[in-house]
């Protein structure tokens, strides 16, 4: 009983100081599975070189500013995962107007995140949850 | 050509090409791994009996790209082999072809014939959305059109018509961490027929002429990006009054290392055929991507 309290304690100032709303052990259980804010941020620049060799999809990234994308990027899939983050960056289909990013470019970056993902040693589990949360964002993001 | 063996010589060279290929060769295309399916013993893409509505190869919306495949089923009395090849243009056409070739192992000596062969044109539409990416999953509509190359022993059991068109619309759906975190592929067919075996024993018969929908379906998951285990159930309907015809079902095993190769292994139940009772053994499938 008062470990419980205790741990049910401790969630709450967690949640408090990471400014969430109601982030409970499973909810965030994927962040964690990510390796939390810092694992996340490794595996996005492994992902930024791959796509810098991707035929497919570097043209579209020519002009980008590295550092915000970088940024923005790694909290929006850390807000994403349920981790204490809070996405900064334009909406989604704001950022993607008038690039037309076709099927072909969004598989290849989908491609390259799941190798970012291997690499960085993130479990099938971790994977499949996160494509799950970010396939929800492909009609703000393709054909625009 | 009377055997498999014959014209499966260049497809197998065709597929070990392929697989051996150096990054000369273009790449099969940006469709994530496994999600051209494998390729049916009709021709069309989907498991090893159940066309799926994913489009052959990898091509994505840009792209085009196809697959060969060399396929071969050994049940108790009989022997299927399959050869087949497959374009995709834009992942919104497919057009297959292939060749079925059925050795009768046990009832040659007794027909005097010792196979039965047809060839399968196939073509797919994918009609709306996306396996991976849309809500409602992804959609499509083919048709099959079979063309007996012997019809002497259909024909004297009852079979009508040593030709027919199989029409069929497909949805399939992936299920991301479905299943223990891993995603899971849900296939759904209905298909027009009028087919005797899938065709092998002709089209229409005395007991039944017309089309009739058959309901065929499969699950499939993903253990990790490179193996996919699952089944299939397709119900097929009975037209001949010479012998029963049963519905099929298979459990099978793709492994996918790459997207230029799958290889597929499978437990085929094919039923009663032809009067001899439960045809049942392996199946295996090789299929190369370019
Ligand atoms: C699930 C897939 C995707 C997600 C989650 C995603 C997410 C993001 C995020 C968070 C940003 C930063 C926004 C900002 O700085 O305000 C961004 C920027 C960008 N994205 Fe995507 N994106 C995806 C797919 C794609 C694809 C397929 C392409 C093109 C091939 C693409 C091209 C770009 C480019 C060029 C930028 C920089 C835009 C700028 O700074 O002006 N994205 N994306």
């Amino acid at each position: 009983m008062t470990t419980l309290l205790r741990v049910s304690v401790l969630i709450s100032v967690m949640a408090l100081v990471a400014g969430c709303a109601t982030p409970g052990p499973s909810e965030d259980s994927l962040y964690q599975d990510l390796g939390k804010r810092a694992g996340i941020a490794e595996m996005v620049e492994d992902l930024m070189y791959r796509i810098v060799e991707d035929d497919r999809i570097a043209f579209q990234f020519k002009d980008i500013d590295v550092v915000q994308f970088h940024t923005n990027l790694t909290d929006q899939l850390c807000e994403l995962s349920g981790g204490p983050c809070t996405y900064t960056g334009r909406p989604m289909t704001d950022v993607h107007d008038g690039m037309n990013v076709t099927e072909t470019q969004f598989n290849a970056l989908a491609e390259q995140l799941v190798l970012a993902m291997e690499d960085n040693g993130i479990s099938t589990s971790a994977q499949n949850r996160l494509l799950e949360r970010l396939v929800e964002l492909h009609p703000q993001i393709t054909h625009r | 050509m009377t055997h498999c063996s014959n014209h499966g010589a260049p497809v197998l060279a065709l597929v070990a090409g392929l697989t051996l290929a150096t990054p000369a060769l273009a790449d099969p295309g940006s469709r994530l791994w496994a999600t051209g399916g494998v390729t049916t013993i009709e021709g069309s893409a989907g498991g090893g009996l159940v066309p799926w509505a994913l489009l052959a190869g990898y091509a994505s919306d840009q792209e085009w790209g196809g697959t060969v495949t060399l396929s071969r089923a050994e049940v108790d009395d009989f022997t299927l082999n399959v050869t087949g090849a497959a374009l995709n243009w834009h992942n919104r056409v497919e057009v297959s072809i292939a060749r079925q070739t059925l050795d009768l192992d046990t009832l040659g000596a007794t027909l005097g014939e010792d196979e039965l062969s047809q060839d399968i044109f196939g073509i797919k539409a994918r009609l709306f959305g996306d396996v991976l990416y849309s809500d409602y999953g992804q959609w499509s509509l083919g048709l099959q059109h079979k063309r007996q190359r012997d019809f002497d022993i259909p024909e004297a059991i009852g079979a009508d018509d040593d030709q027919g068109t199989d029409v069929y619309l497909s949805g399939s759906k992936l299920f991301f961490a479905a299943v223990a975190d891993r995603n899971l592929l849900v296939n759904a067919t209905v298909r027009g027929t009028r087919a005797n075996q899938g065709g092998l024993l002709g089209f229409g018969g005395d007991r039944n002429d017309s089309y009739k929908a058959m309901l065929e379906t499969s699950v499939g998951l993903f253990l990790n990006r490179s193996w996919i285990a699952g089944a299939e159930y397709r119900h097929k309907p009975d037209n001949l009054g010479f012998a029963t015809e049963d519905d099929w079902w298979d459990a099978f095993v793709a492994w996918v290392p790459d997207r230029r190769v799958s290889v597929t292994a499978a437990w085929t139940d094919l039923g009663d055929i032809a009067g001899l009772e439960d045809q049942r053994g392996l199946y295996l499938s090789l299929q190369g991507s370019f």
